[in-house]
Order: C-alpha cells, then structure tokens, then sequence
C-alpha cells in the first residue's frame, strides 16, 4: 500500500510540470510583457520595474520558468498586481467561504442523488421513470444563470426568505443565513445531471445475477437496492464525485459572484476582469495540483469500498 | 472496401439479404432507419433543424438583420401581456428605477443589489453626451471601457436615429430592451451567434481531439505515453477555470477569440474516447489486410478505420455542441464572450438580469426559453443518433 502510494506520487511529478509548463507558456509567452497589462493599473514606474524584475521579463525564457518552478514551490506568487495583497493571503481567506458552500451542497446533492436514483432506477421504464427523466434533461438545458437570477430575484427579492446576498464573520451566521438560497441553487442544478448519471450506474448492476440471488434466497428489496446494488453501483459513482470536487470549488464561482461570497471563484472571476495575472496563475496550479490528488485519493477509496480492486 | 466488411460485421441483417445479391445496407443507412422510426429522435432533429436553417438566414441577413433598430419604446411590453401602457420613452427607466422597493431588510453587510444596478443607469446616463447616444451607452460597469467603442458603434449604424420617437411602437411581438429594440430579433440575432459559436468551437475541439486520438492510439509507444501526458495535464485543471485563464490572457474579444478558447481546451473527452476505439481497432483483421496490401500509415488510419469509429466522432461533437452553447452563454454573460455590439444569449441574460428588478422579465424568459428549447432538441437528438448508430447501447445511456 505504501509503495503504492510512493509510487504515485512519483508519477504525478510530470503531471504536475505539464500544469506549470502550461500555465507558464499561457501567461508568459502567449500573455506578452506584463509591462502592457500593468501600464494601465499602476503608475508607479518603479514599482512596474519591480514587478518586471520580480517576474524576470528581461530575462531568457528558461530563466523565467525557473522564477515560476520557485514560485509554485514556495507558494509565493508575490502580491497582486491589483489589491497588492499577498497572493497566498488571498488563496486562505477565499478558502473557507467556498468550503462553507461546497461542502454541504456536496454531500446533500450526492445523498439525494443517490437515493432518487435508486429509486427511479428500481422502477425502470415506468411513467415515474420516464417523468424523472424528461424533468431532468429539461432541467439541464436551462442555464445555471437563469437558475441564480431567477431564485434570486424570487425568494431573497420578491420573497425575502433568504438575504438577497452577502456575507457576515460568524462562521454559523455564514452557513445558515448566507448560504441557504446558494446552497439551494446548487442542489437544483448538480442533482439533476448526477441522478441522470447516478441512475446509469445503478441500472448497471440492478440485472446483475448476483441481485437476482439475492432476491430468490428471500433478501428485502430495501436491503437488495440499498446494500447490494449501492455498494457496487458505489465505485463510478466515487470516481465521478471525487473528479467533480475541484471543478466544484470553482464551479459555484457564478453563484459566488451573484451572491457576493469572498470565495475562491469570485475571486477568479475578479482576477479575470483585471486582469490579475499572478492570482490566475496560483489559483489555476494549485486547483490542478488538488485535482490530481483527488484522483489518487479516489483510487485509494476504491479499495476501501470494494476489496475486489488491485492496486498495482 | 474497409468500409465493405464493417457493414458485413455490423449490420446482421445485411448478411441475411446477401444471397439474393441484393445491394446490403450500410451502417448509415441502417442508422437513419432506427433514427426515423424513432419519433422523440426526428421531432428533436426538426427542432434543430429549424434552429440551424433560422442561424443561417439571420447568418445571410435575411432574418433579423435590422436587430439593432430601436423600433419600440423603451422596455415596450410583449403584445400578448395587457400590461400599463408605458409612459414616454426615456423617462421611464429614471422612474422605475427610483420607485423600486430598496431590498435593504437585512443588515449593514448586505450590500444592496439594486444599489449598482442603479448607479450604472445613472452612471450610463451621466456620461452619454445629450442627445447624440441613447442613455445607457455604458452598461457593463460603471466605468465604461467600451462606452466610446459603443457610442462609435451606435453612431456609425444610425442607430437610433433611424425611427422617431412618434413612430415607435408601444408594444413588441416579444417586448422591447433597454432600447426599444425587438426582444424577438435579438433572440433570433442571438441564436446565431449562440449556435454558431457552438458549432464551430465543438468541431475544433472534435477534430484535435480526434486527431490526437488516432495518432496516441495508432501509434502507441513514446506518442501514445506523450499525448497521454498531454491529456493528463488538460484535464487536471478544471474546465471553466482554463477557459477563463485562456480568456484573460488573450485580450481582446471577439467571435475567433472564443471559438479557440473552448475549442482549444475541450479536447480532452473526445481524445480519451478516440483513443480507446484505435487501440481496439489497430490488431484488427481489416486492417492487418490493409497493411498486407501495402497501405501506408496516414492511409490506414484514416481512410481504413476512420470511417469505423466516425459514429464515435459524430456522437461527441453533439455532445460538445451543446456543453459549448452553455459555456459561451456564461462567457458571454460575465463579459468574456463575444463583443459589446455582437448579441448572444449571455450578452441577453446579462442585461436581462438588471431588468428583471425593474419588473421586465421578457427578454430573460425569451431568451432562456430559445436556449432550453436548442438545447433540449440537441440533447434528446444525440440520445437518439447514439441509439441508433449503436443499437447495443439502446437503453443503458441517457433517457
């Protein structure tokens, strides 16, 4: 198991050069001299030298990946070109307020969706099935923007349910007062793709012999669905939850913005419309870097839910 | 004659007819039987079809092409709604704006979103010169980059200048926006941009994924283990997060612009996908034939098994087709899509989004309406092409 693991690890390193490289050849060679971008944001001449310097601009280019390598290593992306703040200041505090989002959207969309699956799933072919389904695709086929505007407008606006954005210190103030209408808006529009998925993978494993043998030595359907197929139907199901939590983070960067929650998608987009390069590039090595570990950690979770899986 | 002993292999009912030496049918032909008597397949392929042909009028403009007159009044309601007449033109946003109940219940940390939707109609109004513009030149930020781009924009087209105030209508087929223009010409104009970028972005990206595919798979060895290298890299960083690192490195907008932006970095599911089918069919027979015959490399690949795996290929680019309208629609929406004078369905949502506070909610639901209806016929449209180039999957994928 240790070995495997080092084993791993070892592999990622290209990887993870191939993500540096990438963003290094991105911003570097295709984005110019930073000097142009600058220009128009700071006037201190001085400290765009700085900044030229900093960044190795008059140096060759291999000069300037080594500056980069440093800077991933280090986690010193120097400060932002807009608000000077420390860029590795920005990555920690934007952290939290999108955990506070995600997490509880994650596990409440996958407990939902599991069990929804299950059941249309155990129902196959019948109206209800076909019902789900057709509400599902249309449902996929309405921008997740139309969603934020329109629950918005609705239930913080018109309604005054929930606060119509915004976000306070207290961590539990966050979570039940701030996130609940976002948290809503997540749930509306990740349970729909994941039950369309979730049913697949359940559907799978529900003609499988072992079910029927279940069936036939008197096992309850509950138990046949719930521990049975759900154990099975479990390993594309992690793969597809471990791979989406990343994405995650940052795909709730629509809902950051219109709910003004400093998290880190907000943040992305802010650095987007500044043109902040230095905040892009930690927050685009790091979010891969964090994808490539879920994607061992996912592994790693396979042995653990089903003893069939060989790590080799 | 690749093709010849596929169809021998695939279609068994081809095998059946053969010995009355009638002409057996091919694999495409066999498809589009499935697909024709498949009846949610052909109304969702008309739909589309009805989408495209609508892209290609506006596209020669002959649909649309005057979406940028200012025919109604400001914000004219949809005729079917019986709403208040509305009052003159220009006045009318000032006042809706001002009466608007101020969503400010809760405490100091909100900040009050009606608050900047406000400043920029004023803004907007501030720094138009009087008379020349329209107010609301500026209605991305507060401080307008564009507002000049805009203001050149509007002037060069006549805009607004076109019909006079008396002529304007009151009411609109699908209501009017901020400035009397037809809600259903922007659609329509918005559609083609919508479909096109979406069209044009998943061939892009269908056709490197493809290529990338058939030569890691062909190959294998050091190409397979580099584009594998390749890919592995792409897709360890989220999706959205390159498109939008690509779009803030490349400055300036533009149609070409987001075109390669989503067709550069959607690659990575069609390569997987194309690969996987070359490794399969490289040891195959009908290609050990072809290599026997002396076909070279570049030939048996892609005159040899390309024709055996396009359903693959097919099947992904809808599939693409539609995960890029969504994400052009959100480019768009944040202002990273396509230009200020070129209208999509996210520039729409955009300026939908401050006009639903003000209560005027046709450009929003027009908007979304045209995008779920596209969207819905394309998806359920692969679902059925995939049946029926594949009938073994019919059943397991999808709906």
């Amino acid at each position: 198991m240790a070995a495997y693991i080092v084993r791993r690890l070892w592999q990622m390193l290209p990887t993870m050069l191939g993500v540096i490289l990438l963003v290094f050849f991105l911003f570097n060679w295709v984005g110019g001299d930073p000097a142009y971008v600058l220009a128009g944001k700071i006037s201190n001449q001085e400290q765009i030298d700085n900044i030229r310097r900093q960044l190795g601009v008059d140096q060759p280019y291999w000069v300037q990946l080594w500056i980069f390598i440093k800077q991933v290593v280090t986690a010193d992306f120097g400060a932002s070109w807009s608000t000077n703040e420390r860029v590795s200041n920005i990555l920690m505090t934007r952290l939290g307020p999108s955990l506070t989002v995600v997490v509880p959207l994650v596990i409440i969309a996958t407990i939902i969706s599991i069990g929804l699956a299950l059941a249309v799933a155990y129902v196959r072919g019948s109206l209800t099935d076909r019902a789900v389904m057709i509400v599902c695709t249309i449902g996929l086929s309405v921008s997740i923007l139309v969603y934020i505007i329109v629950f918005q407008y609705v239930f913080a606006y018109k309604l005054g349910w929930f606060p119509v954005q915004g976000w306070g210190d207290s961590f539990w103030e966050n979570l039940f007062v701030y996130s609940s209408l976002p948290i809503l808006i997540g749930l509306v529009v990740s349970i729909a793709p994941e039950l369309r998925l979730y049913r697949t993978f359940v559907l799978d494993e529900i003609n499988q012999d072992y079910v029927r043998t279940a069936r036939a030595k008197g096992v309850s359907e509950n138990r046949i669905m719930w521990i049975h197929v759900l154990r099975n139907a479990s390993i594309p199901i992690i793969t597809n939850l471990m791979a989406g939590i990343p994405g995650l983070l940052l795909g709730s960067f629509l809902i950051e913005r219109f709910f003004s929650i400093p998290g880190i998608g907000r943040e992305v987009i802010l650095a987007v419309e500044r043109s902040d390069f230095p905040v892009i590039k930690a927050i685009t090595v790091y979010v891969a870097f964090a994808t490539i570990a879920t994607n061992l950690l996912a592994d790693l979770t396979y042995k653990a839910v089903d003893p069939r899986v060989q790590l080799k | 004659m690749a093709t010849d002993i596929a169809t021998l292999r695939d279609g068994t009912g081809a095998l059946v007819r053969d010995n009355r030496h009638a002409v057996s049918p091919g694999l495409w032909v066999l498809a589009w039987r499935r697909l024709t008597s498949d009846t949610v397949g052909m109304v969702a392929l008309a739909i589309v079809a009805a989408f495209i042909l609508m892209m290609i009028l506006s596209g020669a403009g002959l649909l649309a092409g005057d979406w940028n007159r200012e025919v109604g009044v400001n914000y004219a309601p949809p005729s079917f709604v019986d709403v208040e007449a509305p009052a003159t033109a220009t006045q009318q946003t000032i006042t809706t704006t001002e009466t608007a109940p101020a969503g400010t219940e809760y405490k100091s940390t909100i900040v009050d979103p009606i608050g900047d939707v406000i400043e920029k109609l004023k803004g907007g109004k501030a720094e138009s010169p009087p008379a020349a513009v329209q107010p609301g030149a500026a209605e991305e930020k507060s401080v307008d980059p564009l507002a000049d781009v805009m203001a050149d924009i509007r002037a060069g087209k006549g805009v607004g200048a076109a019909v006079k105030p008396e002529e304007r209508k009151a009411t609109l087929p699908l209501g009017g926006d901020k400035w009397g223009r037809d809600v259903l010409k922007k659609t329509i104009k918005g559609s083609e941009t919508s479909i096109f970028v979406g069209l044009a972005s998943a061939a892009v990206a269908t056709f490197l994924g493809t290529l990338f595919g058939a030569l890691a798979g062909y190959y294998g060895k050091w190409i397979d283990d580099f584009f594998n290298w390749f890919y592995s890299v792409f897709s360890s960083i989220p999706y959205l997060l390159l498109i939008l690192a690509v779009a803030a490195v490349l400055q300036q907008k533009g149609m070409l612009t987001i075109i390669l932006i989503l067709g550069l970095t959607g690659w990575t599911g069609v390569f997987r996908l194309i690969r996987a089918e070359y490794l399969k069919h490289k040891s195959r027979e009908y290609v050990q034939a072809a290599d026997a015959i002396g076909a070279s490399n570049g030939r048996r690949m892609f005159i040899h098994i390309f024709p055996n795996i396009s359903h693959v290929v097919l099947v992904q680019l809808s599939i693409l087709v539609v995960a890029f309208i969504k994400s052009e629609v959100i480019l768009s929406f944040l202002g990273f899509g396509v230009p200020v004078d070129v209208v999509s369905w996210g520039s729409m949502l955009n300026e939908a989004q401050n006009e639903l506070i003000l209560g005027k909610w046709w450009q929003l639901v027009a908007a979304t309406v045209a995008m779920a209806t596209l969207v819905t016929a394309f998806s359920l449209f692969t679902d059925a092409l995939r049946d029926a180039l594949d009938p073994k999957l019919k059943g397991r994928l999808g709906a």
